[in-house]
Parts: C-alpha cells; sequence; structure tokens
C-alpha cells in the first residue's frame, strides 16, 4: 500500500470531500507527525501505536565479519510500538 | 502527542473543521490498519514503512514469576523508519523522558 492507496482508502470511507482534499489531508497527517518526531516529541496514536523517538548512548560494537572493534555513534532512533488494539487486530481468535 | 492534538493540528493546517479532520485521521489509521490485518505493507515515502512479520510458536517464561508458558504464532506489525525521517529524528533535540527527574535535592 502507497500513499495513494491510502488516499482512495480514505476517500472512500470519508463522505464530502473532493479526492484532491483526501490527499492535501493524508499528506498533512504525515507532514505533522514527522515535524513532531523530528522535534524529539512521541506520537502517540490510541488505537494504533505509539512512535516514539529513543537516544541510544555511544558505544562499541564489532564488525562481525572481521571482530574489529567499531565506534557506534550516540544517536536518536524512531521506534514503533503497536497498540493492543492493533495487535489483536491482527491475530484474530488468539487468546 | 496525542491522537487528539494529531487532529486538532491537521484541522489547522488543512483549514478543515475539527470534526472532519477527526474522520480523516481515523480513516488514515484505519486503512493503514485494514492493509495490516491482510499482511499487506505500508510504504510512506519520506516517513516509513510497514511490514507484517509472523513470529512461530515457542516457549517462553513470565518474566515475574519464571513460569513456563506457550506463546502461540502470532503477526505483528514491524515498522522500519524512513531515510529522511531518520535523518531528521538523529538531528532532534533530546527526546522525550518518560518523566523529568525531579530537582536534586538541596542539603
Amino acid at each position: 500500500m502507497t500513499k495513494a492507496d491510502l488516499v482512495d482508502g480514505v476517500y472512500g470511507k470519508v463522505g464530502g470531500f473532493s479526492k484532491k482534499e483526501a490527499a492535501d489531508a493524508v499528506e498533512a497527517v504525515f507532514d505533522i507527525m514527522k515535524a513532531t518526531l523530528a522535534k524529539g516529541e512521541q506520537v502517540k496514536v490510541s488505537g494504533f501505536g505509539n512512535f516514539t523517538v529513543r537516544h541510544k548512548a555511544r558505544r562499541t560494537g564489532r564488525n562481525p565479519q572481521t571482530g574489529a572493534p567499531i565506534v557506534i555513534a550516540e544517536r536518536n532512533v524512531l521506534t514503533f510500538k503497536p497498540s493492543q488494539v492493533l495487535r489483536a487486530r491482527l491475530n484474530p481468535g488468539r487468546k | 502527542m496525542t491522537k487528539s492534538e494529531l487532529i486538532e493540528a491537521v484541522a489547522e493546517k488543512t483549514k478543515m473543521t475539527k470534526s472532519s479532520a477527526e474522520m480523516v485521521v481515523n480513516a488514515v489509521f484505519d486503512t493503514m490498519a485494514e492493509a495490516l490485518e491482510q499482511g499487506k505493507g505500508i510504504e510512506i515515502r519520506g516517513f516509513g514503512s510497514f511490514t507484517v512479520r509472523s513470529y512461530r510458536a515457542y516457549s517462553g517464561r513470565n518474566p515475574r514469576t519464571g513460569a513456563a508458558v506457550e506463546v502461540t504464532p502470532k503477526r505483528l506489525p514491524f515498522f522500519r523508519v524512513g531515510k529522511e525521517m531518520k535523518q531528521q529524528v538523529n538531528e532532534a533535540p533530546l527526546p522525550d523522558k518518560k518523566s523529568t527527574p525531579p530537582e536534586p535535592h538541596k542539603a
């Protein structure tokens, strides 16, 4: 599914909008999420999941091929944790 | 940012009413969830992609009691950060802390 398919899905679900308006709104959703995460702030979408920026400290890793130690610099990473609701939707009938 | 704050921001940006923005935001995540339910991946350029990963049954342990538990097969959504987003996040200021640490006590 691409963003265009997503726009089609939204357009099909929500009446009273042109396709262009649906596309603009979908674009706005991701623009806002991106800008928020770029500030280091998390985005929590109830029923779907949470996007969180996490800080990783500098550490020493190894080149798995040669065993040579390499420094992995400190960095921020984005993680997604699916909500229980989404997990349940992917696993119907599971306990 | 919560979903309701996202809805407000979308309403402001698109000049939609809040109730319209709410319908759109819900439709976005519902459409994405439907795709994942069908085992389909989602690719949003500049943001990231979602895929569905299947896990076979395994025996795990209750981390609190140590009791062995059988974990039945499951499917989980997996998010992979897009290149552009990855770079932006890396340049972000310090991420939100779960809670801000209390001020140290002064003697």
